[in-house]
């Protein structure tokens, strides 16, 4: 039958970049830009006055319906190197539970003149609900990122580390990278694996255990391993990805000291990329479980910078976001 | 080329025989990009004695961001010296509205605080919305309204002047 | 009062009926049809040339809310929307508040339908008490208050000890079952199906082998105790191979499918649009493209709306939080017209599946119209295309995946025992 999708809501009528919800579908010149943005954000953490005024008098609220003290902090040096207002707000289920629905609470921080609202949740799609409700209400001047929604997309970090890619390995049209861990749960991975596949990185794969990788995953456009030894080797890149706790209740993966054993990231491993392959991790990393230590502070990981690139990507993000259109 | 615009390479040696007995031995150049990125490091060789230069992207600190958004192409600032106490030429292409300069000046004191600041310019094409005045100065020129005014360079470093029509907002 | 319903073009399938021809109507009853009864003056002519006249409809799944969800919808509201979309006799599920597992709630619900005057409300029973999966419920009682059959709803399906048993007892006495297949461990906290949508959205999901292992489980208790059963909402392609096979063996199995299910699949879901959050959930391509040859092959009895009222507040929450379901007795008709228009099938064979098939399902003399038989008739215009809109919905509920669409079938009458209750 043919329902007409509605229009994504992420680019406005003119294609320009008007909320942050997803790196799926989002065109190639939007990334490249929002790249090439961050790059000349790096420099501005070594300044003494580690400002531009870019997004002065601005109030941007930090949405976390889900907690997470990492991402928030980000967001929020980010938003203060923009010389914005910053305002935290964690919601939690409590506030569902006593009532308010997340609408009403958009449309109240609306009427005190919100600019941004950077949301992370527990469910996927609520962001989009969110920026579908402000389209609606016509709140044109009001701007979503997503922060993380559910298993969904975690785009700001797809782009973070699209840019770490980018950074060392500088031509992505001759890499192979290799997302190994518990795809099945991850915004982290679904947010890189479109990033990589819109900017023309040539192969990517998932490795992990078949409990942790989906089956519709190769239509995704990745190459599925469950053998990590053959998943890695002559990988240019190694992301790997946090394993919660909660994977060892529910029949998933019997323990982590097995999971280790199979999909730990250890030198042994890592020899079998290229010699100058690069090791990622999202952060924040369970030594032991996903990557032996060794690794985590070797030469080849990348991790630490990733955290930098990281507030230089969100402050690309936000002025974007919030400019006039260019 | 346009024939009724002056030769950006003679200009420029205005501004050097300008500048050669005024700027302080310790003058450091900061030019404006993209145009006056190149004229500062131009200066800076063609001047005589050792004068450091830098180069400032002014995008962050525009007073028209909130309307035109930022520019799809933002180049680096660098600023290989101390800014605190230092004697700073700003160096830009052309001055019209003065804004560029304000904006590059407000960046600069996020550096540091400067002992002083003058300014070079190629062309001074008037307008001014700011009280702006150049200390060195190229030439006057009168331009139609309509019409912007770019610095180029070809490829093996030559300096030359065109006109453009402003695209209409 | 006697009312003729002149020129239509009149389909009784279980009577091979398809001809433009007059009916006549008196004492409630159809009396005539093609000639009038002698000294015929009526009191009211419908005048319906260029129309359809067919019983009116059978609706196997029309949840009304109440008792319990009054906030949801109400038998008014719901009632009017039935016979807004021409349905004149519908089961509504048990899964009330509280449970329809008492006979004296059957009986108030059965009489506060009668007062409406509106559409005829059978009710179906609660197989376990309280639907909570552990004791069989009075089956006995409550199909003297008035249940056609027993059902589990949208409750998690018993382990197979209770299911066993109970489908025993039902054998016993030769009641109907009314079964939806799905494993409550394999389904568990899954809104989606389980494929690349699901997959590219990071939902939840629940595999297709959570409906066809219920399915076999439930066609082997079939074998082993005699009961008869009806497969509520097939949603796989597996599905309508196994319920094919199983006739095929002879089973004394019925099934249908909800109507969205033979429009809609998991792509529909876009943005996350929470109208598409169902029950079961919309599936591929695929398994719509088996569902509606099920239809068309006779192998799925009935198609039903599995009307589900949902109140805006419920839907306008992220996709995974929203409560399942869509309103769609209004609906039945059209999209049905639509499917078997698309499929060129004949109208006769697309009524049969909304009025005789589920007639007999829900063992009911209804979905006919012979002569000396209870007026219910649904008059509509199958070239009158109307755009669905929350101001032209009756029902409470405004949550559908058709909103914005147009749909052919514009019902322009509707009777109940003889009389109009409805027209448009």
């Amino acid at each position: 039958m043919n329902r007409p999708l509605n229009r994504n809501p992420q680019l406005d009528a003119d294609g320009a970049l008007h909320h942050l919800l997803t790196l799926e579908g989002l065109p190639r010149e939007h990334v490249v830009r929002i790249l090439d943005t961050a790059e000349s954000f790096v420099g501005i953490a070594e300044r003494e006055v580690k400002k531009v005024p870019l997004l002065r008098g601005k109030s941007i609220f930090n949405l976390f319906f889900e907690n997470s003290t990492r991402t928030r902090t980000t967001f929020e040096i980010a938003a203060k190197r923009l010389s914005a207002d910053v305002i935290n707000l964690n919601i939690g289920a409590s506030s569902t539970s006593k009532g308010e629905t997340v609408l009403d609470t958009i449309d109240n921080l609306c009427a005190m003149q919100a600019d941004m609202f950077v949301v992370r949740h527990s469910q996927s799609g609520a962001p989009h609900m969110i920026a579908q409700h402000l389209d609606a209400m016509a709140q044109t001047h009001v701007h979503v990122i997503n922060a993380g929604d559910g298993r969904h997309q975690h785009p700001t970090q797809g782009l973070l580390d699209l840019f770490t890619i980018r950074h060392y390995k500088k031509d992505l049209t001759a890499l192979r990278v290799a997302i190994v861990g518990d795809v099945l749960h991850s915004r982290v991975a679904r947010s890189l694996i479109h990033g990589l596949t819109t900017l023309g990185v040539p192969e990517v794969r998932v490795v992990g255990p078949k409990t942790l990788i989906p089956a519709a995953a190769a239509n995704m456009g990745v190459q599925i391993h469950h053998d990590m030894r053959q998943g890695v080797r002559d990988c240019d890149v190694v992301v790997m990805l946090r394993l919660q706790n909660e994977r060892m209740r529910g029949a998933l993966l019997p323990s982590a000291g097995e999971f280790f054993k199979n999909y730990g990231l250890t030198e042994e491993k890592l020899a079998l990329a290229k010699s100058d392959a690069i090791v990622m991790h999202p952060g924040p990393m369970n030594r032991g479980v996903e990557i032996d230590s060794s690794v985590a502070d070797g030469k080849h990981s990348v991790i630490l910078p990733q955290v930098t690139f990281g507030i230089a990507v969100r402050m690309a993000v936000m002025s974007i976001l919030a400019g006039g259109s260019a | 080329m346009n024939p009724s615009l002056p030769d950006a390479e003679q200009l420029l040696q205005v501004l050097v025989q300008q500048m050669e007995g005024a700027v302080r031995h310790d003058a450091r150049l900061v030019g404006i990009h993209s145009g006056g990125a190149w004229m500062a490091e131009r200066l800076a060789s063609m001047l005589p004695g050792e004068h450091a230069f830098g180069t400032i992207d002014v995008s962050f600190y525009r007073d028209d961001y909130s309307r035109v958004g930022l520019k799809p192409t933002v180049k680096r600032t660098s600023l290989p010296f101390d800014i605190d106490g230092a004697h700073v030429v700003l160096v830009d292409d052309v001055l019209y509205t003065g804004r560029s300069v304000r904006a590059a000046l407000n960046e600069l004191f996020d550096f540091g605080r400067p002992a002083s600041v003058e300014l070079a310019v190629l062309v001074d094409r008037g307008g001014r919305e700011l009280p702006i005045e150049p200390t060195y100065c190229g030439t006057r020129l009168a331009v139609v309204e309509s019409g912007t005014i770019v610095l180029q360079r070809s490829d093996d470093g030559r300096l030359s002047l065109a006109l453009e029509q402003t695209p209409t907002a | 009062m006697k009312v003729e319903i002149r020129d239509g073009r009149v389909v009784d399938p279980k009577h091979g009926v398809d001809a433009t021809q007059s009916l006549y109507v008196a004492a409630g009853r159809v009396v005539a049809l093609g000639a009038p009864p002698e000294g015929w003056h009526p009191n009211r002519v419908i005048e319906a040339r260029g129309l359809v006249v067919v019983p009116g409809l059978v609706d196997l799944a029309a949840r009304l809310r109440e008792p319990g969800f009054e906030y949801k919808a109400t038998l008014e509201s719901e009632m009017r929307a039935a016979v807004a979309g021409g349905v004149t006799s519908l089961a509504c599920p048990p899964d009330t508040d509280p449970v329809l597992d008492e006979p004296g709630l059957v009986e108030m619900l059965k009489f506060r339908a009668r007062t409406l005057n509106c559409a005829h409300v059978h009710p179906l029973g609660a197989l376990t008490q309280g639907l909570r999966g552990e004791q069989v419920a009075e089956l006995g009682e409550l199909a003297e208050a008035g249940c056609i059959g027993f059902s589990h709803a949208d409750a998690p399906l018993p382990d197979t000890l209770v299911l066993y048993r109970t489908l025993q007892y039902a054998a016993t006495f030769g009641y109907t079952v009314w079964l939806r297949p799905q494993d409550a461990f394999l389904a568990k906290d899954g809104v989606a199906h389980d494929g690349e949508v699901a997959t590219r959205l990071g939902l939840p999901a629940i595999p297709s082998c959570a409906e066809t292992i219920a399915l076999a489980t439930i066609m082997r208790l079939i074998e082993e105790t005699g009961a008869r059963v009806h497969i509520c909402r097939l949603s796989t392609r597996e599905g309508v191979a196994i319920v094919r096979a199983a006739k095929k063996a002879r089973l004394a199995v019925t099934c249908d499918v909800a109507v969205h299910h033979l429009h809609l699949c998991d792509v529909d879901i876009g943005y996350f649009d929470t109208n598409c959050r169902l029950i079961p959930p919309l599936r591929s391509v695929r398994d719509r493209d088996a569902l509606r040859a099920g239809v068309a092959d006779g192998t799925i009895d009935a198609i039903c709306s599995d009307h589900a009222p949902v109140d805006d507040d419920a839907k306008q929450v992220p996709f995974g939080e929203a409560e399942p379901g869509a309103t769609s007795i209004e609906l039945l008709l059209p999209l049905a017209l639509k499917y078997s228009q698309e499929e060129h099938q004949s109208l006769g064979a697309m009524i049969s599946r909304i009025t005789e098939l589920p007639a007999q399902i829900m063992g009911i003399d209804a979905g006919h119209l012979a002569i000396g038989h209870t007026a219910d008739i649904a008059i509509f215009d199958p070239a009158a295309y109307w755009r669905v809109e929350r101001g032209a919905l009756r029902s409470q509920g405004k949550n559908t995946p058709f909103l914005g669409l147009e749909v052919p079938g514009r019902v322009r009458y509707t009777l109940i025992n003889g009389q109009v209750v409805h027209e448009a």
